[in-house]
């Protein structure tokens, strides 16, 4: 019985979601026409939009956290696709929600040793110098490329979802040269089982080159790159995933902060945005965190899947045209 | 006897998230203060409240030159309005990685760990490099 209310909670939150983004896209097909003359005559006031930021990414944060994403993946496509802001601001604001998670996050992982500082430097080096890259590129390309390529993108990861397995503890039989010569390996406490996971890992030329992708693609288009690095650090290099997911929350307090910055300075950030964004997203997260345990994470993952592709179509189309 | 979760990481981790920890809480306070400044009015902004969705709406390269915001660090200067206070705490957060770095530095040379070290130093040149305003691209 209580699991039955537990999830009709959860279902409302994923209606009003999904309500609060169908408004949002009938707004935003009303917003004014801008002129040289700096008037606007939008059916709603200004602050309505922060406020629906707001909510809408409160609600973001509670799914995030139980869909096991981070939040700049979900931020970027649902608000980028359904307000009036433009793509530029949407990444900038993108990167500092995914950011300010990270960071949020990033002290209790390293202490409890289930974040790797000797894991996440090399590949933060790596892909914070591409981000920077990914970041110009981004700010560079017209936005109707960059809409469509997002779109293509958000597709590409609701496969990489669906496909993708994981693996507890992945056999590592031999760690390679590279990680053995750069020390990367690590011992956590495992509360469920109460013993200490000793790890090592392999294939780190492979993960290099990979994280350099994967830099260039948060940058790119302020996604933040939870929804890569794990697939990366657990199924290719071998490490726990507890480690991957944490190493990889870590690593994006580094690897977006660079591209961040190039946001920041390119004046992609507007505080009206940016703010509310970050404050809901955290909001929701605390929320997302205490109703963890008593939610069924299969059936938001799906959730969040769905959510996903509507939005990475919705991207697809405002790109080509076809919806906007 | 279990033994204490510390004695699973690294000294320079350790650090790191003292640093890190103190840095982020304090970005996060200079922001919810900044933003509550700005949403109260108590300070005038740079860009009138009224006007935001004529300007969200436009590329960032167009939105600098349509409401006069300087490029770069120069927002600096703007500080002072009620909407540009709020990128104290933004730039704040997004800083605090380099002191982290730049604590790590001395235990990772005291250790001897020379490739960690050179790691460390070149993210920190990467991320003043981006923080530096220099490079720039557009559309």
């Amino acid at each position: 019985m209580k699991q039955f209310y537990q999830s009709k909670f959860f279902i409302f939150c994923l209606v009003t979601l999904a309500g609060l983004t169908l408004t949002t896209a009938a707004l935003a097909t009303t917003e004014p026409t801008t002129t040289a003359v700096i008037t606007t005559t939008s059916s709603i006031p200004w602050w309505g939009w922060p406020l629906m930021l707001f909510v809408v990414c409160f609600f973001l944060g509670i799914v995030a956290v139980l869909g096991g994403v981070g939040g700049g993946v979900l931020f970027v496509p649902i608000v980028g696709g359904f307000f009036p802001f433009h793509l530029d601001f949407v990444r900038g604001a993108g990167l500092l929600v995914a950011l300010s998670g990270a960071l949020a996050a990033g002290p209790g992982l390293l202490r409890s040793g289930m974040a790797n500082l000797r894991l996440a430097l090399p590949m933060a080096l790596i892909a914070s110098s591409s981000a920077i890259v990914g970041a110009m590129i981004g700010l560079a390309l017209p936005t109707n490329v960059i809409q469509t390529s997002l779109g293509l993108t958000i597709l590409a990861i609701v496969l990489l979802m669906w496909m993708a397995k994981k693996s507890e503890y992945p056999h590592v039989p031999n760690a390679d040269a590279l990680s053995t010569a750069l020390r990367i390996h690590g011992i956590y406490h495992e509360q469920s089982s109460g013993k200490d996971v000793d790890w090592r890992v392999h294939r780190t030329k492979m993960g290099m080159v990979l994280f350099t992708g994967i830099g260039v693609l948060a940058g790119m288009f302020g996604l933040g790159a939870g929804w890569a690095n794990v697939p990366v650090l657990n199924l290719l290099m071998g490490a726990p995933l507890k480690v991957s997911v944490s190493t990889s929350k870590f690593l994006l307090s580094i690897v977006d902060t660079s591209a961040a910055w190039v946001y920041l300075n390119q004046g992609a950030v507007i505080a009206m945005i940016t703010v509310p964004s970050i404050i809901g997203i955290m909001l929701g997260s605390l929320v997302g965190v205490a109703l963890l345990k008593k939610t069924d994470a299969s059936i938001v993952r799906k959730v969040v899947i769905i959510i996903l592709s509507l939005a990475g179509t919705r991207a697809l189309l405002k790109g080509l045209g076809i919806w906007n | 006897m279990e033994k204490p979760q510390y004695e699973k990481t690294t000294e320079e981790q350790r650090a790191y998230a003292i640093i890190l920890d103190w840095g982020m809480k304090l970005g996060f306070v200079l922001l919810l203060i900044t933003f509550a400044v700005y949403m109260l009015g108590l300070v005038p902004a740079h860009v009138p409240v009224e006007q935001l969705p004529y300007y969200w709406a436009m590329p960032a390269k167009e939105y600098l030159h349509a409401a006069n915001v300087p490029h770069g660090w120069g927002w600096l200067s703007l500080t002072g309005q009620g909407d540009f206070m709020n990128f104290i705490g933004i730039a704040f957060l997004a800083g605090v990685t380099i002191p982290c770095y730049i604590r790590i530095l001395p235990i990772l040379l005291k250790n001897k760990d020379t490739v960690y070290s050179i790691i460390a130093v070149l993210e920190i040149v990467v991320l003043v490099l981006a923080a530096s305003g220099i490079l720039v691209s557009g559309h």
